[in-house]
């Protein structure tokens, strides 16, 4: 595999992307900025382009702007600047909710309505478009995320953490999305949890073909699950590269400070081991 | 207790009212607090101006923003004409869905405020519009919240709606107030009784439904929502029964003597066959003008109060002459039939113990001058904002040392203990007499003659029916009868009468 540059090459020409070439979602000159006079930057006009069925790790330390990023897909947060593409449509020119119905969302509020039994959660996607969910689909669906077809009449509050955010992983699956977005997906959840709900994510990602962009502050995570990771850092766009690529070094400095963490623990963990 | 028992099963009529009352002013405080809430949610601007401005208005006493609402209607009549009414039920539903807005809104506003924002995140993320986002998940998610609101506001609502008896609004509160003046610590005992189990029960039912909501309980919260509903169509159902536009309403102040001359009035009328109603306990302000927009039909009004209130007139001329320019201009003005006058005065004048008035060597106001910075004066609410007051302040130079208001029945005891060395009282008050009081004399004459008038409204001015069965009760109450009749109210030993029963002793007594 050739070496890639640490840095997405700008996009100067969006004839190439027109209608769109091959990617799904697409950030140009992406940015966000708050304050009166725009000065705190959020993200700082980020370019990159997704593959339909890639499974992508946004990661970055807290206010590194993965999250804001994020979140410009399904526009529940506005660009100040730039466009994300989502098909070669721009997201703001969508209806919001229309938008919102065709991409899964899963974050680490989890956010299960409290008010509906867990068959009413997973099928509140279809239900806003005027569909009804049959009762088989719902099954199909718990099946999928491994939980028993049984809890489809419980309430949220009767289950465990890791048992919601399967269910918050099957509303997101439910209205068969073109992308799935998850934002600190397993973050609340403890080690064991985390490590399962992943892995099963990963193997819905292939099984369904989805394309997914998950965003974590996790590098082993994203290491692990993704097939090309973007580190973000203070609103920049600092390294693309892949899982391989970041262990050989590649992506710089702020990119293998991240992957240390990770890589150093594990060479701890081995030295003890080898001790005993 | 036989009394507060068959006070309580007289109270149907007025429970009834009661309860439409206050169910309408809550509905109505829902219906605009929760639109205003869900604007409040998304400006912080207008949750400031609506929680501010709600907040304003509880700090404004509920008698107070009650009468508020006669002055602000008459205005209004400019806009939406004559028919508007100014007293009664409209200004009543008014005043307490104003007061009822806060608790309803604060409620409301801060459920919103404390809804998890990652649920909020999720109604979006999933592709709620905002009105999904409202109706399927922010409203059944604060509904126990704005349910607990609502239950405040419905017991705080119940409570002061029995003050709208002052406006003309029959309530809970018509016992009350009348049970007050008469001293009838029964019926008051029992308007007082009625009115808590109102808010009592009210407030347990509300209570079933909130934990309904909170328990997502369909069954408990739907039987809640149809018992108080079923709660309200039977109020409703007993104020149709009763309503009828041939019935004659007879309004009375809030003082022995006038209820006792609208039960006089109203058992002539009723031996003439006419149905008759009792508005019970008005503002003395608002007496004139609901009789002139007939509103009530019939009162007892003093020449007096018209004269410095109505007419707006500060100069003092002959008693018959003023009785006939007050007569003339209240037709010319405002439609009212001066039928005539029933032959007694009620006049404010000024009175002392026997004892303290020989120990102080006072026999007229000009003897109480220079020692009344030394003494205390009680005066009913109203009576240090009247002219009458003024009146004599100016022509005397009279400067109390103190200035307490009591109501009328309580002078008298402020009087007695010592409170007040000299009260405002009447000139047909029974206690006059019994009490050992000397009425102090107005040598410099300050104070206006207050001879009681039959008041008819332009509604039934021309019934010679009415005005047959009415006629013999003009000039036929000398002061002596009406004292007697009043002290018979008044007094607090076995002798105590109610005034239906004073009525009809009253009645026999002038040979009717």
């Amino acid at each position: 595999m050739a070496p890639r540059q640490s840095r997405a090459e700008p996009i100067s020409d969006l004839a190439d992307y027109s209608p769109f070439s091959g990617s799904l979602l697409t950030f140009d000159q992406t940015a966000r900025r708050y304050g009166e006079c725009g000065d705190v930057v959020a993200v700082a006009g980020v370019d990159c382009a997704i593959d339909a069925g890639s499974f992508v790790a946004m990661v970055g330390a807290s206010g590194s702007g993965k999250s804001t990023l994020l979140k410009m897909v399904n526009a529940l947060v506005v660009p100040s600047s730039g466009r994300v593409l989502l098909a070669g449509e721009d997201v703001t020119d969508l209806k919001p909710a229309r938008l919102r119905r065709r991409i899964g969302y899963v974050f680490q509020g989890i956010g299960l309505f409290p008010h509906f039994s867990v068959a009413e959660n997973i099928a509140v996607g279809p239900r806003l478009a005027g569909e009804k969910l049959a009762p088989e689909r719902i099954a199909e669906l718990l099946s999928l995320v491994e939980l028993d077809p049984e809890l489809s009449t419980r309430m949220p509050d009767e289950l465990s953490g890791g048992q919601r955010q399967r269910v918050g992983v099957a509303r997101a699956l439910a209205g068969e999305p073109e992308l799935l977005l998850m934002d600190e997906p397993f973050g609340a959840l403890d080690p064991i949890t985390r490590d399962a709900l992943g892995e099963k994510v990963r193997e819905l990602h292939e099984s369904l073909g989805l394309t997914t962009v998950m965003v974590t502050h996790d590098m082993a995570e994203a290491l692990l699950l993704a097939d090309r990771v973007l580190v973000m850092d203070a609103g920049d766009l600092v390294a693309d590269l892949t899982p391989a690529e970041l262990l050989a070094g590649d992506g710089g400095e702020i990119a293998q400070g991240l992957v240390a963490v990770p890589r150093e623990q594990a060479e701890k963990l081995a030295a003890m081991e080898r001790r005993c | 207790m036989d009394g507060f028992w068959g006070n309580m099963l007289g109270l149907g009529d007025k429970l009834a009212a009661h309860v439409v009352l206050a169910a309408s002013a809550i509905g109505l405080g829902i219906i605009v607090a929760l639109p205003l809430a869900v604007w409040a949610s998304r400006s912080p601007t207008v949750s400031r101006l609506a929680l501010g401005f709600a907040s304003l208005v509880q700090t404004i006493p509920a008698l107070a923003l009650l009468a508020l609402f006669f002055p602000i209607l008459l205005s209004l009549r400019a806009v939406f004409g004559e028919d508007l009414p100014t007293l009664g039920f409209l200004p009543a539903l008014l005043a307490l869905a104003l007061y009822a807005l806060l608790p309803i809104l604060r409620n409301a506003v801060t459920a919103q405020a404390n809804l998890d924002p990652g649920i909020l995140e999720a109604a979006d993320g999933v592709g709620m519009t905002s009105w999904q986002k409202l109706t399927l998940v922010e409203a059944p998610l604060s509904a126990p919240f704005i349910m607990a609101g609502i239950r405040t506001a419905s017991v705080w609502t119940i409570g002061a709606a029995t003050l709208s008896t002052t406006i003309g609004q029959p309530s809970l509160g018509d016992p009350i107030f009348a049970g007050l003046q008469t001293q009838n610590w029964a019926l008051v005992l029992a308007g007082c009784v009625a009115s808590a189990g109102l808010a009592l029960i009210t407030d347990m039912l509300l209570g079933v439904i909130e934990r309904g909501l909170a328990a997502r309980k369909r069954v408990q919260y739907g039987g809640g929502m149809l018992a108080v509903a079923l709660g309200i169509a039977v109020a409703l159902l007993v104020q149709v029964e009763r309503h009828d536009d041939n019935q004659i309403v007879i309004g009375s102040k809030q003082f022995s003597e006038q209820l006792i001359l609208a039960r006089l009035i109203g058992a002539r009328l009723e031996q003439a066959g006419y149905s008759v109603d009792y508005r019970d306990g008005l503002g003395s302000a608002v007496v004139h003008s609901a009789v002139a927009n007939s509103s009530i039909d019939i009162s007892v009004d003093y020449t007096g109060t018209v004269w410095t209130n109505e007419m707006k007139r500060t100069d003092q001329i002959g008693r018959d002459e003023m009785f006939e320019q007050i007569k003339a201009w209240d037709l010319r003005e405002n439609g009212i039939r001066v039928l005539g006058r029933l032959g007694f005065e009620n006049a404010y004048a000024f009175a002392m113990r026997e004892d303290r008035a020989a120990e102080l060597g006072v026999a007229t106001l000009e003897d109480l001058v220079p020692v009344a910075r030394q003494l205390a004066v009680g005066g009913d609410p109203e009576f240090f904002e009247r002219p009458e007051w003024i009146a004599v302040r100016e022509a005397y130079g009279m400067r109390f040392g103190q200035q307490r208001n009591f109501s009328p029945t309580f002078m008298y005891n402020a009087l007695k203990s010592g409170e007040a060395d000299v009260i405002s009282a009447y000139t047909s008050d029974g206690r006059i007499a019994a009490d050992r009081l000397v009425v102090l004399e107005d040598p410099r004459e300050a104070l206006p003659f207050y001879d009681a008038m039959l008041m008819l409204s332009p509604r039934i001015a021309n019934d010679p029916a009415l005005v047959a069965a009415l006629e013999p009760l003009i000039g036929a109450i000398k002061v002596e009868d009406m004292r007697a009749a009043n002290y018979a109210v008044d007094r607090e030993d076995d002798g105590k009468l109610t005034p239906e029963a004073a009525a009809a002793q009253l009645a026999k007594t002038i040979g009717l």
